[in-house]
């Protein structure tokens, strides 16, 4: 699912607040449709890598993994680091890395704990187009095989392609929510996506 | 025992990237080297005027130097924004505090060892005898000043003038532990020294009052 919006729309503070990082000044936050249902587990890529300059990526991984609880949290991470592409560099510092490197390894972290709902805060800011090609099409194979993905788009994006739901904000509401393809394109089209 | 395992793997990540970067441990070390030196060209360390003096000056240093340590310790997690990480990583945010704390008061103490054979040196004060001591005094200071300190620094660094925040909060605050801290360092460098167990029962006290309302409150200092 997109949500897609101009600045200052509110797209980043939904998904802060699906992530409860942020309380919510009025109403409330429900997983799988009931209020009953418990927090799933929560994979979050945001504007900043969200992992340490002063760690190796492979120490960045075993480090959250094991804050998770990931039983193996060496092998889980080494795993990872082949998934994205980065098992040669794994022992080198993350300050060393390119922007697209860094996606990378903040990718890994927020898979870690095999969650079942990603959360990805406009995740293609500042990438060359072969990362963002690499991104688009890493989040299109998470999306086909393994959980729900919610992620806000700004501007021109290949990976507006990607959603089989469009929300569109507009000061903090819902304007617009659609699962047709042409509405879809409409919506990001309108968002300036 | 999760939250203390976590609260290890968090110390133990603390402690590595201060050791690669020596931020903090090298300011701190130099700064309070810096006073006990220029306070010893000041009084004649004749050891009378050591001992009444000497304590105060001690604290004043370490208390100075934990401010300067403690400013970062959650500054640097936004950068990156890895506070956000951690807090959707760990389940219970105490186990943030506490590994926060533990390397601040083990920095702290690092830094105060450091400079014991320095000012017992330079203010010809021997501390042999009273080592232990000596040792508990320093630890329940230290950790007196960084469970205050930690509480204040994630304040603070949401704050718009976080530098100026924090040493103003911190200073009236850590008023009752400093004056126990020096008034039992004094004892313990007497003639005579004996240990005032009365006031590390008031540091100990300090410690306990501020490490609860942390663990009660902690979660809502995190957030945004």
């Amino acid at each position: 699912m997109a949500i897609a919006g101009r600045n200052g729309s509110g797209k980043t503070t939904l998904l802060r607040v699906a992530a409860q990082l942020v309380r919510p000044t009025r109403g409330s936050i429900s997983f799988c449709g009931g209020a009953d249902h418990p927090k799933p587990q929560i994979g979050f890529v945001g504007h900043s890598t969200m992992v340490y300059d002063e760690l190796t990526a492979a120490e960045n991984l075993i480090f959250f993994a094991k804050l998770q609880g990931v039983t193996e949290a060496k092998t889980r991470a080494d795993e990872l680091l082949r998934e994205v592409g980065l098992e040669d560099r794994k022992d080198s510092l993350v300050r060393t890395f390119s922007r697209g490197m860094r996606q990378r390894v903040a990718i890994a972290r927020a898979l870690l704990a095999q969650p079942s709902l990603l959360l990805f805060d406009e995740p293609a800011t500042g990438l060359d187009a072969e990362s963002s090609a690499w991104l688009t099409e890493h989040v299109r194979k998470l999306r086909d095989t393994r959980c729900t993905i919610l992620m806000s788009l700004h501007g021109e994006s290949p990976m507006a392609r990607l959603a089989t739901r469009a929300v569109r904000l507009e000061g903090g509401s819902v304007i617009a929510d659609t699962q047709r393809g042409a509405m879809l394109q409409s919506i990001f089209a309108a968002a300036g996506c | 025992m999760a939250l203390l395992s976590r609260a290890a793997v968090l110390l133990g990540k603390e402690v590595r990237t201060e050791f690669r970067s020596r931020e903090l441990l090298s300011t701190t070390i130099v700064f309070v080297l810096v006073v006990v030196v220029v306070f010893s060209f000041t009084f004649d360390p004749s050891s009378n005027e050591s001992r009444r003096f000497g304590p105060g000056l001690l604290w004043m240093a370490f208390l100075f130097a934990a401010s300067l340590m403690l400013q970062p310790c959650f500054l640097r997690e936004q950068v990156n924004d890895t506070l956000s990480a951690l807090r959707l990583a760990v389940s219970d945010p105490f186990a943030i505090f506490l590994a926060k704390i533990s390397a601040n008061t083990l920095f702290l103490l690092l830094t105060e060892l450091l400079m014991l054979p320095v000012f017992a040196a330079l203010f010809n004060v021997s501390f042999a005898a009273q080592l232990p001591g000596i040792l508990l005094t320093f630890f329940l200071g230290s950790l007196g000043i960084s469970v205050v300190g930690t509480a204040l620094a994630v304040i603070s660094a949401q704050a718009r003038m976080r530098e100026l925040l924090l040493p103003l909060l911190l200073l009236p605050l850590l008023t009752p532990i400093l004056v126990v801290s020096t008034e039992v360092t004094i004892r313990l460098m007497q003639p005579e020294p004996y240990m005032e167990w009365k006031g590390i029962g008031l540091m100990a006290g300090f410690d306990v009052v501020f490490l609860t309302v942390l663990w009660l409150f902690g979660e809502y200092l995190l957030e945004e």
